[in-house]
């Protein structure tokens, strides 16, 4: 693994009550894309949401390769943490519906004061042509799968180091995810590292270098992501295809009828 | 035809020059009102105004961040007595209001510093309520800051030494004219239009299209929050000065929650972010309300203004829920599109997406 550009270290979180998330341990190097896979509620979101300052740990700590040295994340404000270079897609694309595509992305590089915002837009049209079409509509006004780009792209404006995705694929046609993975593969050989949440660990896996597993708060299973989409317990569980490791039983191959 | 559009879309790249033509038509206006109305037509006009000044301010604070607060009344009524205790007869504080304050009780100012003054009172007190009450939402914040209204009432109401309590201040200086209230128009539109298209707008916006969203990318939601709670304050302040001084006299009923009602059916109608609608809005109103009194009269229905205001809410929500022009300008600074190809080709064509089944 490259030189940890996050370290995530037996974080414990709270939602009132109930914990979320249970010493918790996680890794990002340099110029990765780590998946974190998980079914509902096994503390995906949870986890970034810590990561971003939106939600504080009770114990454990983080620590974010900044440019002049580490730093823990865990006391910094949320504004703070973007400033450093860490951007958060939530889940559900989040875009702000009422607002054109072009103010959406201008909001994207809220905290930025430099003069390369302009230049910057320009880039991302050309990355995401269907943006510049769309460019004075209201963002609410786009399908679902352009809505996820128009996130992706707004999340990139902040210019981050690590870019966070949660759930890019949640809600949208296959088709259009496969879009999606191919622009976060491009968007990591320009040189951003991507921390993703998915729970849809077979196309997680297929862009992956590596991948953590994450069920009922805790971290499972840990490794790289073509050994676990070869684990069996990972291929039954979240992949949907039956082992015969794990049945024991030889599954006869399936008549096709024509 | 062709010149006037020409002359036009000049205009609209020119704000500078926009701005000084409407102000030198403004003043054009407002001198021959000055000079040829009724001092009970230049009443009304100035009462259209206010409501301005109050619409607008409250569109930005509420319409733009999603807020939804009643409270202006109360900060009308801290900007209204402050500055009516400010301009206030020397002579007659010592009398009429003990409780003062030596260096109040003895001096005597004009309408600028006062309004000012009742302006600062009004955010101070909006900076205050603002930290426990804005972390409330919806009907909550509504709620609450009605609560407000009632607050100030009583303070008012029971601070007689300062006050006269229910008595209220009489006889106040006529000091507003058309000049004043027009001009504290100018610097209220002038003020939220510049702050609704920088950056900071969209930032307040964005908190109400989504506060994740808008937390993900680093706005500092509470601080922006409060900060246009109390700017919408500041100018409510104002405008309660400039009230007092047109009416001459300021009791703790002045401004109640009839008020608050009457703002925010400006606020809606006009389209909650509006800030031209929120005024267009302002001025039919004001007029509807004015041109209905010789009816109520006529036909001993007193209510009458409320009933048709009430009803054009109604209607409003029913039929055009998102006001006269959303939260958008009837003009507005596009922001420009680099390279936007000029012709609306399908996207389709160009890499866009198949639109999902889900």
């Amino acid at each position: 693994m490259p030189d940890a550009l996050l370290k995530v270290e037996s974080i414990n979180v709270w939602r009132g009550a109930s914990q979320v998330l249970n010493d918790v341990s996680l890794s990002v190097g340099q110029g990765e894309i780590v998946a974190l896979l998980g079914g509902n509620g096994a503390g995906k979101t949870s986890t970034l949401s810590t990561i971003s300052g939106l939600l504080r740990p009770k114990s454990g700590s983080i620590t974010f390769a900044g440019e002049s040295g580490p730093v823990s994340l865990t006391s910094l404000r949320p504004e703070n943490i973007v400033k450093l270079g860490i951007a958060h897609c939530p889940e559900g694309r989040q875009v702000f519906g009422g607002l054109s595509v072009m103010e959406n992305l201008r909001m994207g590089a809220y905290l930025r004061h430099d003069d390369q915002i302009g230049a910057d837009v320009e880039h991302y049209f050309e990355l995401f042509p269907i943006l510049r079409e769309r460019a004075d509509l209201k963002a609410g006004q786009l399908s679902g799968g352009e809505q996820m780009m128009l996130a992706l792209t707004r999340a990139l404006m902040s210019r981050p180091r690590l870019l966070m995705l949660d759930e890019p694929s949640l809600g949208l046609a296959p088709q259009v995810i496969d879009q999606i993975f191919d622009r976060i593969e491009e968007i990591r050989a320009q040189g951003t590292t991507v921390f993703l949440v998915e729970q849809n660990a077979a196309m997680a896996l297929e862009v992956a270098d590596r991948a953590y597993v994450i069920e009922n708060g805790k971290i499972t299973i840990s490794g790289n992501a073509s050994e676990l989409a070869e684990d069996p317990s990972v291929r039954e569980a979240y992949l949907g295809i039956e082992t015969t490791q794990a049945t024991g039983a030889e599954i006869p191959p399936m008549e096709t009828s024509s | 035809m062709t010149g006037g559009t020409g002359m036009m879309d000049r205009l609209r790249h020119n704000p500078a020059a926009l701005g000084i033509g409407l102000l030198l038509i403004g003043a054009a206006l407002i001198a021959g009102a000055e000079a040829w109305l009724t001092p009970f037509e230049r009443t009304v006009i100035g009462f259209a105004g206010i409501n301005i000044i109050l619409a607008v301010s409250l569109s930005f604070s509420n319409g733009l961040t999603g807020l939804f607060s009643l409270g202006h009344p109360a900060f009308m009524m801290l900007g209204g007595y402050t500055a009516a205790i400010l301009t206030f007869p020397a002579m007659r504080k010592s009398t009429m209001l003990p409780g003062l304050p030596e260096f109040i009780a003895t001096s005597e100012l004009s309408l600028l510093p006062a309004t000012l003054a009742g302006g600062v009172v009004a955010a101070v007190a909006a900076l205050i309520a603002g930290f426990p009450v804005l972390r409330l939402r919806g009907h909550y914040l509504a709620v609450a800051t009605l609560g407000l209204i009632v607050i100030v009432q009583v303070l008012i109401n029971n601070m007689d030494s300062i006050t006269r309590g229910a008595i209220g201040l009489a006889g106040l200086p006529r000091l507003s004219n058309l000049w004043w209230i027009y001009g504290w128009v100018a610097v209220t539109l002038f003020v939220t239009w510049q702050l609704k298209h920088a950056s900071l707008g969209r930032a307040l916006m964005s908190i109400r299209e989504n506060e994740l969203a808008s937390a993900s990318i680093g706005v500092r939601r509470a601080r922006l929050k409060l900060f246009a709670f109390v700017l919408g304050a500041f100018f409510a302040g104002v405008a309660g000065a400039l009230w007092a001084h047109l009416v001459t006299n300021l009791t703790p009923n002045s401004f109640g929650i009839v008020t608050a009602f009457m703002i925010v059916v400006m606020v809606v109608l006009g389209g909650s972010g509006s800030l031209i609608g929120a005024a267009l809005a302002a001025i039919a109103l004001s007029v509807i309300s004015e041109a209905a009194r010789p009816i109520e009269r006529a036909i001993d229905a007193y209510g009458l203004v409320q009933i048709v205001t009430a009803t054009l809410l109604i209607a409003v929500l029913l039929f055009r829920p998102q006001g006269l022009f959303g939260s958008g300008e009837p003009v507005t600074r596009r922001m420009t599109t680099p390279g936007k190809p000029p012709s609306k080709t399908s996207h389709e064509h160009r890499g866009g997406f198949p639109n999902e089944t889900s």
